[in-house]
């Protein structure tokens, strides 16, 4: 697996855990028609934490995060964001949406906006910012993800890791307060994938509460406070990354190791 | 050269070969010729009956366009002057068409104020920039093509200013109530009072107010009224009112027709289904019978009105299914990217998923656009004067009865032109959007 | 860590209605529908009040009342004692058939054309190419004027056939007239005839056509057959037998026979006094309309014709040719299956718009649904909303049974292809 972002020195007593909850996720269960994908969820996650979800394709993941802001319906059970239950109520659902970023694995810049324009859209037409601001914030985060001169180019003219970058800083403009990460590496080139990482890392310094699916290994032994492992829509095991990687206690965690960092 | 090494097994060029002609036969205009006409004996039997072909056409067709008729003023002039220069196959009569060349564009329009037309045709020019050459024309634009309806009505029908003016005046009270009643309300509740409060304005002021101040202040130009419409004017008119108002209509249709709401889908492809599956022609014979008796006792309006409304809702359901493909060219992600952003339903469409939409669909839309132009001329069968209605009246005229190919010939081609350089258009736009950035 | 209380329970608040996701979908759909129910219902009262102002009601009986208007190009047997009813259905017949006809010459020339716009013949490919704009660019409706203006005034009257040195001849070994007044071609004729049979009231159909029918159905069914076999044949062998000349001859010796039985022989057209009778008489409205109609959808065809090919990759044709398969395999095993995938939904398209187009019929006087129902029937009872509601319907049935076969189509290629 790679290490690629094992060499950025990382302080982890910056990464404080408070002991107020940020999400809250009790008895979900969610189907696909017949099909069960989530089975019995009970999770919490404390503001600060950073939680690394892994496990083998098709066992959930994506389906999960993508719950926690109502990109798909749950059918039984509770999700309660920042205090906020999530229920059919679209005003809830908004609020919500506008206080966890999001970012995918194909980016989903809007091509036909500028990278500037993609990050103040929200900000304007959402938390109702004075254009100005807004262009001003956008800026900051640019600078932040290390991109700030390509901000008037079109999202096709940027490369994969500068697009997802952008993604990151296109979610951080609405300042949310939880960042949701669905495989942000895994269609970039490995050179790319380090750019992209390094700045994951720094928003962990900062403190955000962030929740990321990702295969790697290496950023979750850095960063995480917490591994969860998936398999066929159930949470099969979550450590710490150290007795994870090292103690795996269930014989599907310690398989699917041994398949990923077994070469 | 030097052959040295050839006997050597490991080899080491010692001297670059200069790059070489390609032998002659392959290029030129023999070779040319050679591998697009004569390759194979198929082929080269194709061309010669096709060269033949033109030049048969050529050899009956040239002498009979140059044929110097332009000053007749009937048929029998022209065959006087035909059959005086003794040609084998006859001669055209130029004549019509030099005689009832502006009656083809204009119909019975008055000729003193032919600028009208041309004028509004020049600022639908200047209205349409910002859409179709945006980088060349100031965005500022915008704001004349919003206002160029209302001119182009005016300068078409003419009349006191003032009705364009207590038009506009609608649209302005829907504008402020959707900015100072946002603030307050829930902004579809601000529409629709907005909408309210202008057709309120509409139907039972507007009338009085503009017969009002066009006692004070009389600015005005002469009216004209619909049935002097006609050939080539009335065309564009129905042809650019019906799509332009189609595009809009056609945008909901194609939502309504993606949407979840099962009652308004049902609508919605009821209504697209319906209006594709019946001709033009049916449609037009409501306008021309039946709008009457749909709508309250007493509302007798303008015939070319309804035939626009017609025309239109015919456009719209056309649109709607092009805008449909838009649609579903777009990634879900573009839809999930938005989601996640928290915008609601209305601003995703509005601000990621139309702009991205419309612009794929553009080439579908000029075809449209094309059709429906094309489709205008069926108005003659409604008796309305249009290029071809015209035709059958100059045909049935007895100074030029007996005159087909020359009038058809005129009138086939102004459509050509308009069509054609329409398609080449948006198959260069086509080209441009399958580069451009994605 | 804080704990959560249990949700509060659910009490219905009148904001649920447009924020809850569960109701909003409801209330938007009632809304949507009470909106469209007061449209129509506005639309239906303001008819009702307008027809009782003009003394109308509505009601159909006038389809009963005699006609009283002349059909002269028809497929049934009518005269202007018949009911406007039997006009309409004359007119549908007149709709079907010019639409039939134009269907089958578009095709024919629409894919001729498209293959040709696509050959390595520059000349062809040009000539193709200005046919293909100049008939898309202009009007169908300028198409068929013009074509009835060509037929009416260039071609010669039935007199000029007259007299020892007439100025025009009958055309394929005098078989064929071609005149200003319309085509005469040969009809056939059956001397054993078997006579016809009734269908309802409505119109009688010939059994020999019914026999022949049956007769070239078994033809083909035979001729599949072996087919079949030939197939099985080479497959458990691997050599392809010839087939050709029984596949052939299965259909069409007892075609022959049958019509020999028949007495099968055609009744030419003859000049007896200013006109021609015998033969078929084929109006100019029906040809100048059946002309325009193909070229114009030919047109659009061929365009469909040259997209489906050139969407089946060259990198096809190169596999195909590196596996070793002939061109005429590979244009028949490889290309033309995906090829006709591509082409058929457009082409089913292009049918439904030459029916719709068909309604132009009008222009030339025609007498199509549009031009009885909608036309002279109109004219005659003043039944404005009846007899263009009922035309709408009837194209309307048309157009949806051809989107059936169509999406039958689509259906089934989509079942291949997983
Ligand atoms: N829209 C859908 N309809 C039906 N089944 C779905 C849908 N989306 C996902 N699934 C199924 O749900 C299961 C979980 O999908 P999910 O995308 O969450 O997996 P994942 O863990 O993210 O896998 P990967 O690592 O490949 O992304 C899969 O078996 C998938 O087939
Ligand atoms: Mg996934």
């Amino acid at each position: 697996m790679s290490e690629l972002a094992m060499d950025t020195p990382i302080d982890r007593s910056a990464m404080k855990v408070s002991d107020e909850v940020a999400i809250e996720i009790r008895n979900m269960n969610k189907w696909y028609g017949q099909f069960h994908v989530l089975r019995d969820i009970n999770l919490t996650v404390n503001r600060g934490e950073r939680i690394v979800i892994a496990g083998p394709s098709g066992s959930g993941k994506s389906t999960l995060i993508r719950c926690i802001n109502r990109l798909e319906e749950h059918q039984a059970g509770q999700i309660i964001v920042d205090g906020t239950e999530l229920t059919s109520d679209l005003k809830n659902i908004d609020k919500i949406r506008s206080e966890v970023g999001m970012c995918f694995q194909h980016f989903n810049l809007f091509p036909h906006l500028t990278i500037l324009e993609n990050c103040t859209l929200a900000p304007i037409w959402v938390r109702k910012v004075p254009r100005k601001e807004a262009e001003e914030t956008a800026m900051h985060f640019l600078e932040k993800v290390k991109i700030p001169d390509q901000a008037l180019k079109y999202p096709g003219q940027l490369s994969g890791g500068q697009q997802q970058r952008v993604a990151i800083a296109r979610s951080l403009c609405m300042k949310p307060r939880i960042m949701l990460f669905d495989e942000p590496t895994s269609a970039l080139d490995p050179e790319m994938i380090k750019e992209v990482l390094d700045t994951m890392i720094e928003l962990a310094q900062e403190g955000m509460t962030m929740l990321c699916v990702t295969h790697e290994m290496g950023f979750a032994r850095q960063v995480a406070n917490r591994v969860i492992f998936m398999d066929q829509g159930q949470i099969v095991e979550q450590n710490e990354p150290e007795e994870f990687f090292n103690n795996p206690r269930s014989e599907r965690t310690k398989l699917f190791l041994s398949q990923i960092l077994g070469h | 050269m030097s052959d040295t090494h050839a006997e050597t097994v490991s080899y080491v060029r010692e001297t670059m070969l200069p790059q070489q002609e390609p032998p002659a036969s392959t290029v030129g205009p023999l070779g040319w010729a050679k591998t697009n006409l004569f390759s194979g004996w198929f082929n080269t039997v194709l061309s010669v009956l096709s060269g033949l072909f033109i030049l048969w056409l050529a050899y009956r067709l040239l002498p009979w366009i140059i044929s110097p008729t332009w000053q007749a003023t009937s048929l029998n002039e022209c065959r006087e002057i035909i059959g005086a220069l003794n040609k084998p196959h006859g001669g055209a009569c130029w004549g019509v068409i030099s005689e009832r060349w502006k009656q083809l564009m204009f119909g019975f329009y008055p000729p003193e104020h032919y600028w009208r037309p041309v004028l509004s045709l020049i600022l639908l020019l200047v209205a349409l920039g910002p859409l179709l050459f945006r980088h060349l024309v100031p965005a500022k634009v915008i704001y004349f093509s919003m206002l160029y309806p209302f001119i182009a009505a005016w300068l078409l029908w003419g009349g006191t200013i003032w009705n364009p003016i207590v038009a506009i005046l609608g649209f302005v009270i829907i504008g402020l109530s959707l900015k100072f009643l946002t603030s307050v309300l829930n902004p579809a509740l601000a529409l629709i009072i907005g909408v309210v409060l202008a057709v309120i304005w509409w139907v039972a002021l507007a009338g009085t107010v503009a017969g009002g101040l066009s006692a004070v202040l009389p600015i005005g130009i002469e009216a004209i009224a619909s049935r002097q419409f006609g050939g080539f004017m009335l065309s564009i008119t129905i042809g650019v009112t019906a799509i332009l108002c189609s595009l809009p209509i056609g945008i909901l249709l194609a939502l309504g027709r993606q949407s979840d709401l099962l009652l308004v889908k049902a609508m919605c492809v009821g209504f697209i289904e319906f209006i594709r599956g019946v001709p033009l022609i049916t449609l037009l014979f409501v306008a021309s019978v039946l709008l009457n008796i749909f709508l309250p006792p007493g509302t007798n309006f303008d015939i070319i009105l309804r035939v626009i409304i017609m025309v239109t809702l015919f456009a719209s359901a056309y649109m709607a299914e092009v805008v449909r493909g838009g649609l579903a060219a777009l990634p879900k992600g573009q839809y999930e990217g938005a989601d996640s952003l928290g915008l609601d339903y209305w601003q995703s469409q509005r601000l990621i998923i139309m702009p991205q939409a419309l612009k794929i669909s553009i080439p579908g839309i000029v075809s449209t656009f094309i059709g429906v132009f094309k489709d205008t001329t069926l108005v003659s069968i409604i008796s309305m004067f249009d290029p071809i209605g015209l035709s059958n009246a100059i045909r049935a005229d007895t100074a030029w009865n007996g005159v087909y190919w020359e009038l058809f010939i005129f009138i086939g081609l102004v459509f050509f032109i308009f069509c054609f350089s329409m398609s080449r258009y948006s198959m260069y736009l086509e080209r441009r959007l399958q580069t451009g950035h994605r | 860590m804080t704990t959560l209380t249990d949700p509060p329970s659910e009490s219905f608040r009148l904001s649920m209605l447009i924020y809850d996701t569960r109701y909003r979908a409801i209330t938007f759909q009632i809304i949507a529908l009470i909106c469209f129910l007061l449209f129509f219902g506005w639309l239906i009262s303001n008819t009702a009040q307008n027809l009782a102002d003009l003394g109308k009601e509505p009601s159909f009986g006038f389809l009963m009342e005699p006609a009283g208007y002349d059909i002269n190009q028809r497929l049934i047997d009518y005269n202007n004692q018949d009911s406007h009813l039997r006009a309409a259905f004359v007119g549908l017949l007149n709709t079907l058939l010019v639409a039939f006809l134009g269907c089958v010459t578009a095709t024919v020339v629409g894919v001729i054309v498209g293959v040709l716009r696509l050959s390595n013949n520059w000349l062809i490919s040009r000539l193709m190419a200005v046919y293909v704009e100049m008939f898309r660019n202009v009007p169908v409706l300028m198409w068929i004027v013009l074509c009835m203006a060509i037929l009416i005034e260039s071609l010669p009257a039935p007199r000029a056939f007259r007299g020892d040195d007439a100025e025009a001849s009958m055309k394929l070994f005098d078989t064929v007239a071609i005149t200003n007044r319309g085509v005469y071609i040969p009809e056939p004729l059956f001397s054993r005839s078997l006579g016809d049979i009734p269908v309802g009231n409505l119109f009688n159909i010939s059994i020999d056509l019914i026999a022949i029918l049956i007769v070239l159905a078994i033809g083909f069914y035979v001729s599949h057959r072996i087919k079949l076999k030939a197939d099985a044949t080479q497959e458990a062998t691997g050599v392809r037998p010839r087939t050709w000349y029984m596949r052939l001859g299965v259909i069409f010796v007892p075609l022959a026979a049958l019509l020999v039985i028949l007495g099968f022989h055609l009744g030419y057209p003859e000049l007896s006094g200013f006109n021609f009778s015998g033969g078929t008489h084929l109006r100019n409205s029906l040809i100048a309309l059946w002309l325009a109609l193909s070229l114009y959808t030919a047109a659009f065809i061929a365009e469909n014709v040259r997209a489906g090919i050139l969407a089946i990759s060259k990198g096809q044709t190169e596999a195909a040719s590196a596996l070793g398969l002939r061109p005429s395999i590979t244009m028949r095993l490889v290309i033309l299956p995906q090829a006709l995938r591509v082409i058929i939904p457009p082409l089913i398209s292009q049918y439904l718009n030459l029916t719709k187009n068909s309604s132009l019929a009008i222009a030339v006087g025609y007498m199509d649904i549009t031009g009885t129902l909608m036309g002279i029937t109109l004219n005659q009872t003043g039944r404005e909303l009846e007899t263009v509601l009922l035309g709408m319907l009837i194209y309307l049935a048309i157009s949806l049974a051809i989107s059936a076969v169509m999406n039958f189509y689509n259906s089934r290629v989509k079942l291949v292809e997983r």
